[in-house]
């Protein structure tokens, strides 16, 4: 491997983390909160694909006025996952994991009558990059999905430090019973929690949507990628989700580039498989949740 | 069974009347429907060995992957080893309760969630491998493996039976799946099978009394896979192909909600499931011509049983039974109070 493929792999490697960090820290803070695994992750990822697909790629609008509608359509999705499916089940948790299989199930059929079965492509909001050197190149389109992913991450750590609702967020993913008798209320942090999981997901979705041509399907290898972060992250720590997105993307980018993508793959499962064997906690600490 | 003595004549005649209503039905149906029939029935089986498993309390994302083990083994083996076809089957069916076995080791320290996380992991590395260019000499790649070997003919003194024909084929299937359902009927009766109930609903107390959860969860999944093979190897040798999708975790889903749908508590729940919603899905969505809708429909489905019915449709068969006495017991109470009115 020369230097230069080497410094663009870690390039490579530093959006897919990015990306994946995203994703998995809402699928995390849905899990902490609710007690529920959303297996329909992956199809609000794909939902904010489509709402870029809709509105800058057909009708024309600016790309990050198209992003921010598809954060809060992609937010709005999950409040109504919490109102229609984790509240009546909130004593159930296979129940609503189960329940959001059947959402993923119906997602992906409003993909597919909205937008047919076909990838859609995505014309790139801009074509500036920089160039570090010869074979060293990192696109804006892939710097954007860098920066945001830093900015909101960091933004929902200090609003889960800082902020009233913050504190209220991480006591009910302690101890849901001793939180509502501290006077929180469950639904409300509930939503809130919903409505940011969600939503980074779907940001997720509209930024990457012109570097990955979207299809309705687009969510299935994006939730076992997650599935992957979390579990190797410990599930339910925030803190070990981005740093298990870090580790992952790296290890998935250099196998991919050395090798190839289903041997990527694969190693990523198997990573997984001996994280749940050896130490299901995860390896980056937080103790089990019940 | 406490009302056996009762209901004894009633249930053999059900039970004629079910299976001359099996023996006549591909002759009723158009070819298309002749050919779902077939997969009808090699999803009975599948999903009834799916529930054998569910019986200690474990749900696996693994099984249709499995299901594939036991299509690729059969196919690869009577394709390459040029094995005859039944033995083949049941080789194909011998490999994916083994490696049903060795992926216990790792799965059955997990439970639950957990469990449920690592049967998916483990299920799409199996099939990731099946896809890999690497493998492709063995595999096919994500092309699969074509042109496997059709179940030979049987020719019996002036009998001879071409199993390329549905219908025939079709019997073929019901024989086998028969047999392995009276089989998973038997070991659920069975100490065994009161065992994983046990281990289901008080394993800590099934292991203070001496039953070791881990070999019993090994050997639920065990045997289901075995018979989750089984219904692969009668898949591939019908259809003649097999490709890495058709194993995949979209098709888990819909043996989940056949499950789900149908409730697991039951032997019958599962088929139960697994019939009405083909019977829906064939009648209803082909006729309205939206089969585009399909994953929608069950994800409702889905949906509507896990939050109104979560016991499944079995649930509602106590419900009927309690209720056709009590009707008749009206009836019968409204008729001597309609005699008795006229004598007041």
């Amino acid at each position: 491997m020369t230097t230069e493929l080497f410094l663009q792999t870690v390039v490579n490697a530093t959006y897919a983390a990015s990306y994946m960090a995203l994703i998995a820290v809402g699928l995390v803070l849905i899990f902490g909160v609710m007690g529920v695994i959303n297996f329909a992750h992956g199809e609000l990822y794909m939902a904010g694909s489509y709402a870029v697909v809709a509105l800058y790629a057909a009708l024309g609008m600016p790309f990050f006025v198209a992003v921010a509608v598809g954060l809060i359509f992609v937010g709005l999705l999950g409040l109504l996952m919490e109102y229609g499916l984790f509240r009546p089940l909130r004593d159930n948790p296979l129940g609503g994991l189960i329940a959001s299989i059947g959402f993923l199930l119906i997602l992906q059929t409003i993909a597919v009558l909205g937008f047919g079965v076909q990838m859609e492509q995505v014309p790139p909001s801009t074509q500036g990059k920089i160039v570090f050197s010869d074979g060293v190149v990192l696109t804006y389109q892939r710097l954007y999905v860098i920066i945001a992913t830093v900015v909101l991450l960091s933004a929902l750590w200090l609003f889960l430090r800082k902020s009233k609702f913050g504190w209220a967020l991480r006591a009910c993913a302690q101890d849901r019973e001793a939180a509502a008798l501290q006077g929180i209320s469950i639904n409300d942090t509930a939503r809130l929690a919903m409505f940011i999981g969600a939503a980074l997901a779907g940001v997720a979705g509209a930024l990457t949507a012109p570097l990955v041509a979207p299809t309705p399907q687009m969510g299935h290898p994006v939730i076992i990628t997650a599935f992957i972060i979390i579990i190797v992250g410990g599930v339910g720590s925030l803190e070990g989700a981005v740093l298990a997105a870090i580790l992952y993307g790296f290890v998935s980018t250099f196998v991919t580039t050395i090798y190839d993508g289903t041997l990527a793959n694969i190693v990523g499962l198997l990573l997984m498989l001996i994280v749940l064997i050896v130490k299901p906690t995860g390896l980056f600490g937080a103790k089990e949740r019940a | 069974m406490p009302e056996r003595g009762v209901s004894n004549g009633l249930s053999w005649a059900l039970g004629l009347a079910l299976l001359a209503a099996l023996i006549v039905l591909p002759h009723l149906v158009s070819l298309s429907q002749k050919e779902i029939l077939v997969l009808l029935v090699i999803n009975v089986l599948l999903v009834s060995s799916y529930r054998l498993l569910t019986l200690t309390g474990e749900w696996s994302l693994a099984h249709v992957v499995i299901m594939g083990v036991g299509a690729y083994g059969s196919a690869l083996i009577s394709k390459e080893l040029a094995w005859p076809v039944p033995l083949s089957m049941l080789a194909g069916s011998s490999i994916a309760a083994l490696v049903a076995f060795l992926l216990s080791f790792p799965l059955f320290r997990m439970k639950g969630f957990y469990f449920l996380i690592g049967s998916f992991a483990a299920g799409e590395i199996i099939r990731l491998v099946w896809k890999w260019s690497e493998m492709t000499w063995l595999f096919g790649g994500p092309k699969g493996i074509k042109l496997i070997p059709p179940f030979p003919n049987i020719k019996l003194l002036s009998l001879d039976i071409d199993f390329y024909d549905p219908v025939k084929y079709y019997y073929l299937c019901l024989v086998v799946v028969a047999i392995s359902m009276v089989i998973l009927y038997r070991i659920e009766r069975s100490r065994i099978g009161l065992t994983f109930h046990a281990i289901h609903w008080q394993d800590k107390l099934a292991e203070s009394v001496g039953v070791d959860t881990f070999r019993y969860r090994t050997l639920a999944f065990v045997i289901s896979s075995f018979f989750a093979g089984l219904s692969g190897a009668l898949y591939a040798h019908y259809i003649g192909t097999v490709a890495p999708n058709r194993f995949s975790v979209e098709e888990m889903t819909y043996v989940l909600i056949w499950a789900i749908v149908g409730g697991t508590a039951t032997f019958y729940g599962p088929i139960l499931g697994v019939v009405t919603l083909t019977v829906l899905n064939e009648v209803v969505l082909r006729a309205l011509g939206v089969d585009v809708m399909r994953p929608m429909f069950y994800g409702a489905i889905l949906i509507l049983f896990i939050l109104f019915l979560p016991n499944g449709l079995e649930s509602l068969v106590p419900k009927i039974k309690a209720w056709i006495p009590r009707r008749k017991h009206k009836q019968a109470a409204e008729q001597t109070a309609e005699a008795e009115q006229p004598a007041e």
